[in-house]
Formats: C-alpha cells, sequence, structure tokens
C-alpha cells in the first residue's frame, strides 16, 4: 500500500484532480458504451416483435374478412 | 484443412458462437480492470519523476493501445468484408467502431489530464496527439457512413473502404514519437529491447491492457449479435430466437 490513509490516496501526491479526472471520464466514457450497446439490443428486440404483433393484426384481420 | 469454419459463416452460426465467447470475455475484462486498477493506483510505487500523476498511465495505455488495436481488427474485417463479400464482417465493423471511438477519447481526454500537470499544457498539436486525435474522427466517420444507408449492403461496402483507407494512420501513431519532435514521450513497452518500466509498475498496466482488450473482445460481440439480428430480423432463425415462433 502506497498511501497511509484515505485522505492521502484521494490526494494523489497533489495530482488528486487530473489523476481522478482520467479514471472518472474512462468509467463514464466505458460505462457509456456498455449501456449504450445493451439498450440497442432491448430496442431492437422490441421493434421486431412490434412488427411481428402488427403483422399478426394483419393476418387476423384478413381471416376475418375472408369468412365474411 | 479449414473445412470446420464453414459452417460459421451462416449467421445463425456466428450469431451463437459469439454468444458463447462474451461471458468468458466479460468476466476476463471485470477480473482484469478491477484488480489491474486497484493495484495500479493503490501499489504500483510512485514515480520518482512524477510522483502519483503517473498512475494516469494506467487508463491512458490501454485505451491507447486497444484504440489503435481495435481499429487494426476492423481494418481486417474491412478487407475481408470487400475481397470475400462476408456479411459477418461488414457487420463487425460496424460493432466495433463505437467501441473503438470510446478508447480513442479516452486516451485523448487522459493524456489531456495528464499533459496539463505533467508538460503545462492540456493540448498540443503536435504529432502524436494529432494523428490520434485523427483516429477518432475516422472512427466516428465510419460510424457515420455506416449510419448514413438504408441499404446496409452499401453502408458496409463504405464503411469497409473507409476503415481500410484509414489503416494508414495507424504506423503514423505509432512511429509520430520518433519521426517527429514531440512532447509525447518514446515507447517504454511496445519496443523489442526490455521495457523501461519497472516490473512493479508493468504488471497492472500489462494486466489492464488485457482487460480492455477483453472489454472490447466482450462488447464487440454483444454489438456484433445486435447488428446481425438486425440485418437478418425477417429471416425464421431470428423470429423463431426472439419470439419462440417458428413461422413468421
Amino acid at each position: 500500500m502506497q498511501f497511509d490513509s484515505f485522505a492521502d490516496f484521494v490526494a494523489m501526491g497533489g495530482y488528486g484532480f487530473y489523476v481522478w479526472l482520467s479514471f472518472g471520464c474512462t468509467l463514464l466514457t466505458l460505462g457509456a458504451v456498455v449501456v449504450d450497446s445493451i439498450l440497442k439490443r432491448q430496442a431492437l428486440t422490441r421493434s421486431i416483435s412490434q412488427i411481428k404483433a402488427k403483422q399478426d393484426r394483419m393476418l387476423a384481420a384478413r381471416e376475418v374478412k375472408e369468412r365474411l | 484443412m479449414w473445412k470446420w469454419l464453414h459452417p460459421y459463416a451462416k449467421p445463425e452460426a456466428s450469431f451463437r458462437l459469439a454468444g458463447a465467447f462474451v461471458p468468458w470475455f466479460t468476466a476476463l475484462a471485470v477480473l482484469c480492470l478491477s484488480i489491474g486498477t486497484v493495484w495500479g493506483l493503490l501499489f504500483a510505487p510512485s514515480d520518482y519523476q512524477q510522483g502519483d500523476s503517473f498512475r494516469i498511465i494506467y487508463v491512458h495505455v490501454p485505451a491507447a493501445i486497444l484504440s489503435m488495436g481495435a481499429y487494426l481488427t476492423m481494418a481486417i474485417a474491412g478487407f475481408i468484408a470487400l475481397v470475400w463479400q462476408i456479411k459477418q464482417s461488414e457487420i463487425y465493423v460496424a460493432a466495433v467502431a463505437p467501441i473503438g471511438a470510446g478508447f480513442t477519447f479516452i486516451a485523448l481526454l487522459t493524456g489531456a489530464a495528464w499533459g496539463k500537470p505533467m508538460w503545462g499544457t492540456w493540448w498540443v498539436w503536435d504529432a502524436r496527439l494529432t494523428s490520434e486525435l485523427i483516429l477518432l474522427f475516422l472512427y466516428l466517420g465510419v460510424i457515420a457512413l455506416y449510419n448514413a444507408f438504408d441499404d446496409k449492403a452499401l453502408a458496409g461496402r463504405s464503411a469497409s473502404i473507409l476503415s481500410l483507407v484509414g489503416v494508414i494512420n495507424l504506423p503514423i501513431i505509432h512511429y509520430s514519437v520518433e519521426w517527429w519532435n514531440t512532447l509525447h514521450q518514446g515507447a517504454s513497452i511496445t519496443k523489442f529491447a526490455k521495457p523501461s518500466i519497472d516490473s512493479a509498475m508493468l504488471w497492472p498496466l500489462l494486466i489492464n491492457i488485457v482487460g480492455f482488450g477483453a472489454f472490447l473482445g466482450a462488447l464487440s460481440l454483444v454489438r456484433f449479435r445486435t447488428e446481425l439480428l438486425k440485418r437478418e430480423q425477417r429471416r425464421p432463425w431470428v423470429r423463431q430466437l426472439l419470439l419462440g415462433t417458428g413461422e413468421a
């Protein structure tokens, strides 16, 4: 362990602002890419099932019309 | 000899293969990134010249190396897509570009945050920094180009061509610190001779490089799978997979 106390660790020998800026932005950027990847997948699943539901409704309506 | 590889040309098979790798890459990424970062921040000795500011190396260098590594894989996939017209290669190009752009952004930003205390400036227009900025623009160009066309076959071809043309930037980035005078230091670990960084500092760095690589692997496969499903969404296998129905 290179630091004597938590305050020491946060201070990073006077470079705290730059070190935490770097690690913070890295975490945010990586997190954003992860979240974007997950949201894209969910949006796709939703849109495919919506298209499928619409097709099902159209098929059902056509069947009703044919029966009349 | 390579015949065992042929079945994976089927979209359904490559979708499943990619899915099988995701949990392993994810586990490796989480493991390496946590070990490397904690080790680098808490246990690595501080630098005799740079003090604790040198700890930025543990995100800066992995992001920078992998920003170029990701570009190389994207360009190779682009080449394969253009020459052999493999659809999955085009999809990989589109899948990896946003992750590469993220890595490049991290490398630039942490570089600036490291440059300010050490060089006295956030930014200089020198060769290393400028060529890395161009790498970010190349990534953004590939993303924009792929999204600009509704015809995804055309989009994939265009993005592949751009990624292939942009590969010229990679040696420029790598050798920029040797070819031009620059504030940026030379290589510490990528030369063939003994690394010029002490092993107590080198180990967490190597672990984080592996971690960033595994992160790239996991997320590029996740995005590859999404894009593949999108391109194939009218096919029965996708309907079956997502909705559990055979007919579509």
